[in-house]
């Protein structure tokens, strides 16, 4: 608890207290915490002296702002139209036979979370998808199935 | 003349302010547009697109509550496109809408329902994708949330953060998955919600109403062995008949009393009489804090500040914590009913108290809240057995089939049926107010307040903020203290005014010595049980007959009410004495603010 309130008094000291800097803090907590948990939300709350459920409403509407605890891996496929036309919900299902989990779980040891998101803003080289930072573009069912393998194999 | 704009709606030249919505100008030559998502109270929000219409020289339609009128604009509100915009739109609202009118309580009194039905949305168009796990939440004493039947207007949003500055309801994730919800989707009674049931009045649908009660109240009096007692508030007599066929503003008074005794109520009293007893007792409270800061230069919190609307107690105990110490410690009159009608009222009449169910009937949503209050038990039982509102007592008359036009009035009944003006006008903001300096300034110099017929106009009118000035002169000897003092009363009504009063007394530069807050605009009168649609122009009017009610009573100052002289001399014996303090104040806690 003490940490979080350390963190969000840091970030908000970094960005501004005022409401148009809820995302920039989010997005810092959320680098250094995995996700935004409850208190951690309340405490921004309180730090901007606006409602807990304004910070939700905003939390909530970006894939990348999650506040539910996910995987050390994410792997964020595109869900936009040219990508689901490209083929991802093969790509999914691949994934999900190989994780053991279903679309928007985690696998247990919470090693990777199988999840979709908005436009990445690769389109033209769909489908695509990422795994935390790195991005993977043309997918087929064989390159991802190479791709996470190796991610099981050498990532810890 | 550059800040009028002259345009063309229908064929029809009119001329409006510049910076008008095209919605707004058809009002005003009666051209009806259908709205949704727009609320007079309320900012625009233009997401519900009903309104569209067509502008000459443009492809889209254009969004008539969210459109300035121009100069020159030529406007067609019913042209084929329009009504098939328009009843696409109903069609696709519809098929996300839980459509089980039948059993929604808002049935007949919804927006969306008199639009489907306007536009006949007979087809199949659509196919419905109501989501089957959408549960409702019923875990608030107050309001009930059903997600399946929400539109996604986002007024309640709006409501909650523009008149309340609470924000408890946001709008959370994104496209179709996107849901008016509370913080982490917590159930209502977890979450910081001051139960002020705005957000249920201005909901065009079933999204959100009051928990209701009744069914537990008709088994109540429909049980010999219960004496069941019903107190009504002032304002509900002057916004029932909205519901039962009336104009709004017509004060049903009378009426009322005698459907509730059709409907089998044993006694039909009246929160009035303990409006005024709520009015002694504060009175005499703030002289007692005014006497502690002038006189004997004790700590006393200054100003204080009215506790009639619990909405605005919940308020107060999760915004500013640390400064329960002003609000008065007197229950609001409808606890106090409570109180004494198990313990008072059971006495003079025999009654066992364990057989009384005490049921009160509020303007309000928070109320019901404010009855299940642990601490709200000193009768030794539970001091208010339900709260009902206005709409509840409403559906009450219609069920029992009682044709309400043809009543003839009745009077309440006897003990605690009798009231003042001074009680009357606690349903109109600043009618607190009003009634405690009528009778504090009574108390302090002996003579009526020194206003045209008891009248303390400055404190009335829908400003969100008033104030006024008193000055004391001649006082009795005891009161010698406020001689040729000027007391400044402040007045605020909605939660966003009552906040920048709690932040002047935050940073100690409050210039008032009394003040008044209720939760809702308006007062009682625009409450969260009231009658649905309130706007400004509803709420004037039934502040209108507040004041004529008051006009019309013979006794218009609380200290004059027999029965308040009666309760004293029998029961209570002093004001603030031991058993006032036992049975009519109370406690407040400390509740978390995010």
């Amino acid at each position: 608890m003490a940490e979080v309130k350390e963190l969000v008094k840091k970030l908000s000291k970094k960005y501004g207290k005022t409401r148009e800097n809820l995302i920039p803090v989010l997005q810092g907590i959320v680098d250094e915490e995995n996700c935004l948990s409850k208190a951690a939300m309340r405490e921004v709350a309180q730090e901007m002296d606006i409602s807990a459920a304004e910070v939700y409403g905003t939390a909530s509407f970006f894939s990348f702002l999650n506040t539910k605890e996910d995987g050390k891996y994410k792997i964020r496929v595109c869900k936009s139209i040219t990508c689901d036309m490209k083929g991802k919900q093969e790509l999914i299902k691949v994934m999900e036979d190989m994780l053991k989990v279903k679309l928007g779980e985690t696998t247990q040891g919470k090693r990777f979370s199988l999840l979709e998101t908005n436009c990445i803003g690769l389109c033209d080289k769909g489908p695509a998808m990422l795994i935390n930072d790195e991005f993977f573009t043309e997918l087929t069912p064989e390159k991802v199935r190479e791709i996470l393998g190796d991610y099981i194999r050498n990532k810890y | 003349m550059t800040d009028k704009v002259t345009l063309t709606i229908d064929g029809q030249n009119v001329t409006v302010d510049k910076g008008m919505s095209i919605l707004d100008a058809a009002k005003q030559i009666d051209v009806r547009i259908p709205t949704l998502c727009h609320h007079e109270d309320l900012c625009v929000a233009g997401n519900c697109r009903i309104c569209v219409v067509e502008q000459k020289g443009k492809n889209t339609l254009t969004p008539s509550c969210a459109t300035p009128a121009e100069p020159g604009m030529e406007i067609e509100t019913s042209t084929p496109k329009v009504r098939k915009a328009r009843k696409d739109i109903m069609a696709l609202l519809v098929s996300e809408h839980n459509t089980q009118c039948t059993t929604c309580y808002r049935s007949t009194n919804c927006e969306l329902q008199d639009l489907a039905a306007e536009y006949n949305i007979d087809n199949d168009i659509y196919i419905s994708v109501v989501k089957p796990d959408l549960n409702i939440d019923k875990s608030s004493w107050s309001i009930e949330k059903d997600d399946s039947k929400c539109i996604r207007c986002q007024r309640c949003v709006r409501t909650c953060a523009e008149l309340q500055h609470v924000n408890a309801l946001a709008v959370t994730e994104r496209g179709k998955d996107m849901r008016v919800s509370t913080f982490m989707h917590l159930p209502m009674n977890e979450i910081v919600c001051t139960n002020c049931g705005q957000c249920i009045t201005h909901c065009p649908t079933g999204a959100l109403t009051e928990r209701r009660y009744y069914d537990k109240i008709w088994d109540a009096i429909d049980d010999p062995d219960k004496h069941v007692v019903i107190n009504t508030a002032p304002s509900v007599r002057v916004a029932l008949g909205e519901m039962l066929g009336y104009e709004v503003g017509t004060r049903v008074t009378g009426k009322m009393v005698t459907a509730l005794k059709k409907m089998g109520f044993d006694s039909v009293l009246d929160t009035d009489f303990s409006a005024d007893l709520t009015i002694i007792e504060e009175a005499n409270e703030l002289l007692v804090r005014l006497k502690k800061a002038f006189v004997t230069k004790e700590e006393v919190a200054l100003p204080m500040i009215t506790s009639c609307s619990p909405g605005w107690v919940k308020f107060i105990e999760h915004m500013y914590p640390e400064h329960l110490a002003h609000l008065s410690t007197c229950k609001s009159p409808q606890q106090m009913f409570g109180a004494l009608t198990k313990t008072y009222y059971a006495e003079k009449k025999g009654i066992d108290p364990s057989k009384i169910v005490s049921v009160a009937g509020m303007p309000c949503a928070a109320k019901k809240y404010e009855a299940n209050r642990p601490e709200m038990r000193d009768s030794g039982f539970m001091d208010v057995d339900a709260g009902l509102t206005t709409r509840e007592i409403g559906h009450m008359i219609k069920q029992a089939g009682i044709d309400f036009l043809e009543l003839e009035d009745s009077n309440f009944d006897s003990i605690m049926g009798e009231s003042t003006g001074a009680g009357v006008i606690f349903g109109a903001t600043g009618g607190v107010m009003e009634a405690a300096l009528r009778t504090a300034y009574f108390v302090i110099t002996g003579r009526p307040v020194p206003f045209n017929d008891l009248n303390i106009t400055p404190v009335r009118g829908l400003e969100g903020i008033k104030e006024a000035t008193i000055k004391f002169e001649d006082c009795l000897p005891e009161y010698s203290f406020l001689e040729g003092v000027e007391a400044k009363f402040g007045i605020a009504h909605g939660l966003i005014n009552a906040r920048q009063i709690m932040d002047q007394i935050v940073e100690g530069k409050s210039p008032f010595v009394f003040i008044e807050i209720m939760a809702c605009p308006g007062g009682c009168i625009g409450g969260g049980g009231q009658p649905i649609p309130t706007n400004d122009e509803i709420r004037k009017k039934r502040i209108a007959a507040i004041y004529e009610e008051d006009m019309n009573k013979p006794i218009r100052m609380s200290h004059e009410n027999p029965e308040i002289v009666a309760i004293y001399e029998d029961y209570l014996e002093k004001p603030l004495g031991e058993k006032s303090h036992h049975l009519l104040h109370t406690k407040y806690r400390k509740r978390k603010r995010y």
